[in-house]
């Protein structure tokens, strides 16, 4: 059974320029130690479909208007803000993007460690808690934990505070791990040995990882499966390896067409004309059609359905409706 | 993330000051700023020891001594180290007892006033919304009402005494500090750790207390630092303008004004509370100013 298991979710922002679908009907799932990336552009609702599975919308304006969060069967969405907070931390953990302010300035590393030891039920007390954080940094390779226990923030290099941050989220040994881009704001040399890391905690203890990126190395490292999110919904999903090789969807076309390769030299690296839809002026039917160049007006009027491209293997586009011959 | 990007960049700073000659950094206690320190520990001293420190009585007159000048100037004598008032009364005893007002009032109204602005604030800046603007239109109209207005209307309906001007300074600075924590607050709970704090599973109020508190501490302490001396102004000009303690017990802004009329025949009436006022708001300031420093992590370790 998965873990994890989002079906049909929308979520609502309410902001000046009105109603703006940020998550539109997204569904996946995840089993036990497995990895999902979920990738797109800034802007097309991955950090929204995170917050949303972990009911950390901002208040007033966010909202989960439809859809299902199953958490190990149990739907998070109509939990009670008190029993979300037994949920989060101990069953479903996040990393967010930036070390530099995922860590709280005036405490230690060890303070900050403390902490979140101290919420989870039947903590120990006192030195053997501090034994504890002490573990937990070892876990995720900080050398001399004791001493790193009493820097703060500032002190520490930013590798150094995301691996902090990364054992504060692993703290309460979560089921799932939402990691939301984590190495993004890490030098190059850092973020190889992160994902590392990452990796080889998910084997020891079989967690599942959402992988929000928009990098596609970074997918090809990581990830069992991929779903590619453009404008709120997934346009695509499927094995990494079935996507690289042959993607459904224009718009994965793109992104793939334009990471850099060691392999081939060209002039210029290929982008995608244009700019990502406003989410409160959608255009009617696909999303991706006033950017896309195989675009006819069946395109502009209807919104593609998820037409199976292989085994697992799911694209939104009507050039891969399989009653048609592909062009 | 601008703001830390700038204070990554104070450490280096603060290393530079080690000194060209290679000398060891120095601790943070070596940069307090003695002086201002020592005014207000003398200050301290003084109010809780008034009745052992004044030579004479604060309030007996004693007619035939009136206007003597200061020690040091001719016709002075030591019996009265800072000379007589109007009614014979010893400038320095009433000075001794007036750090007592001004100390007594600096600190209820802060804390008063500071606590509620504190609690305002974090809260308008924390949960947003209708509280927000409720909170802060109302400190919005009591800022526009002048001071010393609100104290004077306050003195008519209450009574002359020390209470009224512990409530009007409450009731004046209190918005002060509820704006600028409420910013400071608006700026903190965007940080990710405030996210993180709650994914981990910290309630609401877990949040504010552990996580937003200890952020906005450091404005706090310095806005703290800084109004009692603004306080101090205030209880001296409301006694200036007669509305403050009732006399005959000292207060510094009260002698200043009983000796606005004799300026010329006896300089020290105003001269000497005057300067008393400035000093102890000028240590204020600077012991603020290095409060700041030394609660900032960042700057304390060397």
């Amino acid at each position: 059974m998965s873990l994890l298991d989002v079906r049909d979710l929308h979520t609502q922002l309410h902001t000046r320029w009105g109603l703006v679908r940020a998550v539109d009907g997204v569904s996946f799932s995840l089993i036990a130690g497995e990895t999902l990336g979920l990738v797109g552009e800034s802007g097309s609702g991955k950090t929204m479909t995170a917050l949303s599975i972990l009911r950390l919308l901002p208040p007033e304006t966010g909202r989960v208007v439809r859809g299902q969060v199953l958490l190990d069967g149990e739907d998070v969405l109509v939990k009670s803000e008190r029993e979300m907070r037994a949920v989060r931390g101990r069953r479903i953990s996040m990393i967010l993007q930036d070390p530099q302010t995922s860590l709280n300035p005036v405490f230690t590393a060890g303070d900050q460690l403390v902490e979140a030891l101290r919420l989870r039920p039947a903590a120990p007390t006192g030195q053997s808690l501090r034994q504890r954080a002490e573990d937990a940094l070892r876990r995720v390779r900080v050398s001399a934990p004791e001493q790193r226990m009493r820097d703060y923030p500032h002190q520490m290099s930013g590798g150094m505070k995301q691996r902090v941050v990364g054992a504060i989220a692993l703290a309460g040994e979560p089921h799932v791990l939402i990691a939301d881009e984590p190495t993004t704001a890490l030098d190059a040399t850092i973020q190889l040995q992160y994902l590392t890391l990452l990796k080889e905690i998910q084997e020891r203890t079989g967690l599942a990882m959402l992988f929000i990126t928009h990098d596609f190395g970074i997918v090809a490292r990581m990830c069992d499966r991929v779903a590619v999110m453009y404008a709120g919904r997934i346009v695509e999903s499927g094995p990494v390896r079935a996507i690289f090789r042959a993607p459904g969807h224009p718009y994965t076309e793109a992104l793939l067409a334009s990471v850099p390769r060691m392999d081939a030299s060209i002039e210029r690296l290929p982008s995608i004309e244009g700019q990502p839809p406003a989410l409160h002026r959608l255009p009617e039917g696909c999303r991706f059609a006033p950017r896309c160049g195989y675009a006819d007006d069946r395109c502009r009027r209807e919104y593609p359905p998820a037409f199976p491209v292989g085994p697992a293997h799911d694209a939104s586009c009507w050039r891969v409706e399989p009653s048609r011959p592909s062009r | 993330m601008g703001r830390i990007e700038t204070a990554a960049g104070i450490p280096a700073g603060t290393h530079a000051a080690a000194g060209p000659d290679g000398a060891a950094p120095r601790g943070h206690l070596a940069r307090l700023p003695w002086t201002a320190f020592s005014i207000i520990v003398v200050l301290v001293v003084v109010a809780v020891f008034a009745p052992l420190i004044a030579p004479h009585s604060a309030t007996e007159q004693s007619l035939p001594d009136k206007l003597r000048p200061p020690a040091w100037q001719a016709g002075g004598s030591a019996t009265h180290l800072l000379g007589t008032d109007l009614l014979g009364r010893d400038v320095l005893s009433r000075l001794v007892y007036g750090a007592r007002v001004s100390l007594v009032v600096a600190l209820s109204a802060l804390v008063a006033g500071g606590g509620v602005g504190l609690a305002l604030g974090i809260l308008a800046g924390y949960v947003g919304g209708r509280l927000d603007g409720l909170i802060m239109r109302t400190v919005d109209a009591t800022l526009t009402f002048p001071t010393i207005l609100i104290a004077l209307l306050l003195t008519v309906s209450l009574g002359q005494g020390l209470r009224t001007i512990v409530i009007a300074v409450t009731l004046i600075i209190w918005a002060r500090f509820a704006r600028i924590v409420r910013g400071e607050v608006l700026a903190v709970k965007t940080r990710d750790f405030v996210a993180l704090a709650r994914v981990h599973g910290c309630s609401h109020l877990r949040i504010m207390a552990v996580h937003i508190v200890p952020n906005v501490m450091n404005t706090f302490m310095v806005l703290l630092t800084l109004h009692i001396g603004f306080v101090i102004i205030v209880e001296a000009s409301l006694s200036f303008l007669g509305a403050g303690i009732a006399p005959p017990t000292p207060s510094w802004g009260q002698m200043v004004a009983d000796g606005r009329n004799h300026i010329a025949s006896g300089w020290w009436l105003s001269v000497v509370p005057g300067t008393a006022i400035l000093l102890v708001v000028l240590a204020f300031n600077l012991f603020g100013d290095w409060l700041r420093d030394w609660l900032d992590p960042r700057l304390r370790q060397v």
